[in-house]
């Protein structure tokens, strides 16, 4: 068990961290959170005095890849803000401590802090059989039911844990569920994503750590600061959906002018996430940037969508009809987008006036 | 990383992909109005370039645009940080990265002088006391070799 007494400040200063240091850390958080960039100084001012949290992580039906894509993450001293910063009391993918120890830490955990504490979940649960999946002996169902008990708030980690993922894909054999389907009294985010982008998993954890609220949540119970725009409403390819340029196969003329990907397959238009503007790999890149559609893996069973290369919102399945239209019309439609997605922003903006885009996109 | 740097991606000399969003110009846009903004009312501003939709160009875009000015500093506190001002007085770019040298933070500042450049009073105050320490620490020092000059 780790010290909590201490704020963060003293904490930092006592490592030889200086304003300027602090001051950085701020504006690198501030930015993860998407708060407007003047905020720093709030920032500052809340972090200064937050003290750490216990965090309790369960890891159910999954591939690991949520923890995979946390760890491997860039935000802002992430192994400081994991490690030192929030008092990770349960992981059993990265603790040391295995078997029965493991579960005494939990249960101490949950007793030293009972109503405290943030419980973690990555990976669906199977009703199928108590059997599927189980860690000690303990099915996932009912660990899940006894550690959620005295949280102060859970927080699902990918697709799998917010809305089934995966496993839940049809046939789905387990009976996967989501935690949502399970836990009803508790206050619950999703941070979806297959796997979520690593600053959103650490930004909702700041986001906490910062304001020691939870973060305003979309109707699926995400976070709007990160899923409050569409990917297509973010995509540096926009103007070439609005103008009808589609690429039509993946080494096409289009495609190597980085048209539209939307008749490849992109789900783009309904996926809600954050990756055109956060993107991949230290900011690398993002999956429309190298040049293959969004598959649309925060959605809830993006898996069951109707196939990764089909064209979006044709219901009669005959893409080439309503693209070619798209192109033959382009200017209007592009008009007519650009139109709607001016309303989709002054919504977001009306539902979270805090993202600083929208007050710059608005000049456009 | 060095294996995936070795991996030769080939560049589209034509420029046809060009990814540019037409941002960049926005921005400048956005910048020129808070340049007066600043000269009014003496208020600044900051823009979060890491929230800003960019396509594969338009940063390069951006920042040749703004240039060099005559100001430049790199700051060591939890990883590097690069502060430049533009060719545009009070237009600074400010640019973080963390203790593994990955970008963090990337803004433009219209101010007169960002405020990870000045000097913090915390700061000031812990550096006043290790003067005094040193100064107290010398004078013993400086005392039993040179007894004569101590009043
Ligand atoms: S359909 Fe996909 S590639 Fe095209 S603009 Fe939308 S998000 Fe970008
Ligand atoms: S681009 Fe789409 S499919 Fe890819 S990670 Fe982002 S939301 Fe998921």
């Amino acid at each position: 068990m780790t010290d909590n007494s201490s704020t963060l400040g003293e904490s930092l200063r006592r490592q030889g961290v200086t304003r300027r240091g602090f001051l950085k850390f701020c504006t690198a958080t501030a930015s993860m959170l998407a708060l407007p960039a003047g905020m720093a100084p709030a920032v500052a001012a809340a972090l200064e005095k937050a003290r750490r949290p216990s965090v309790i992580w369960l890891s159910f039906q999954e591939c690991t890849g949520c923890t995979e894509s946390l760890t491997r993450s860039h935000a802002p001293t992430v192994e400081n803000l994991l490690f030192d910063y929030i008092s990770l009391d349960y992981h059993h993918t990265l603790q040391a401590a295995s078997g029965a120890a493991a579960e005494a830490a939990r249960e101490k955990a949950m007793h030293d802090n009972a109503g405290k504490y943030l419980l973690v979940v990555d990976g669906s649960i199977p009703l199928g059989h108590p059997g599927y999946s189980t860690i000690a002996g303990i099915s996932n169902l009912q660990m899940l039911q006894e550690t959620a008990a005295g949280a102060a708030a859970v927080i699902a980690v990918g697709t799998c844990a917010a809305f089934g993922g995966l496993p839940k894909a049809a046939p789905n054999p387990t009976g996967a569920v989501s935690v949502s389907d399970i836990i009803t009294d508790k206050p619950i985010i999703n941070v979806s994503g297959c796997p979520p982008i690593p600053s959103v998993i650490t930004g909702v954890l700041a986001h906490y750590l910062t304001f020691d609220t939870l973060p305003e949540l979309d109707q699926y119970g995400r976070p709007m600061a990160f899923f409050g725009t569409s990917i297509h409403d973010r995509c540096y390819r926009r103007p070439f959906y609005d103008k009808g340029l589609f690429a039509e196969t993946f080494d096409d003329e289009g495609a190597r002018k980085g048209w539209c990907l939307y008749k490849l397959g992109c789900k783009g238009p309904m996926a809600y996430n954050a990756c055109a503007t956060m993107k991949w790999n230290q900011g690398t890149s993002w999956p429309v940037e190298s040049g293959h559609g969004c598959l649309g893996c925060s959605e809830p069973s993006f898996w069951d969508a109707g196939g990764f290369y089909k064209a979006l919102s044709i219901p009669t399945g005959d893409i080439s009809r309503t693209v070619g239209i798209a192109g033959a019309a382009g200017l209007a439609i592009g008009a007519a987008a650009v139109g709607l997605n001016r309303a989709a922003k002054s919504r977001a903006k009306q539902q979270h006036g805090t993202v600083t885009v929208d007050d710059l996109e608005k000049t456009s | 990383m060095n294996v995936l740097d070795d991996i030769n991606i080939p560049v589209d000399p034509s420029g046809a992909l060009s990814g540019e969003t037409g941002n960049a110009l926005i921005l400048l846009q956005e910048i020129a109005h808070a340049m007066r903004h600043l000269l009014e009312t003496g208020e600044s501003r900051t823009l979060d370039l890491l929230a800003i939709p960019f396509g594969p160009t338009d940063e390069d875009r951006l920042l040749s645009e703004l240039g060099q000015g005559e100001v430049s500093a790199t700051l060591n506190a939890l990883g590097e940080s690069r502060v430049w001002e533009s060719r545009y007085s009070g237009v600074w770019v400010v640019e973080h990265r963390n203790l593994d040298g990955q970008r963090v933070a990337f803004q433009i500042e219209i101010t007169r002088m960002p405020e990870i450049l000045c000097a913090h009073s915390a700061d000031i105050e812990s550096g006043l006391k290790r003067l005094n320490e040193t100064l107290i620490t010398g004078r013993q020092g400086f005392t039993s070799e040179n007894p004569q000059e101590e009043p």
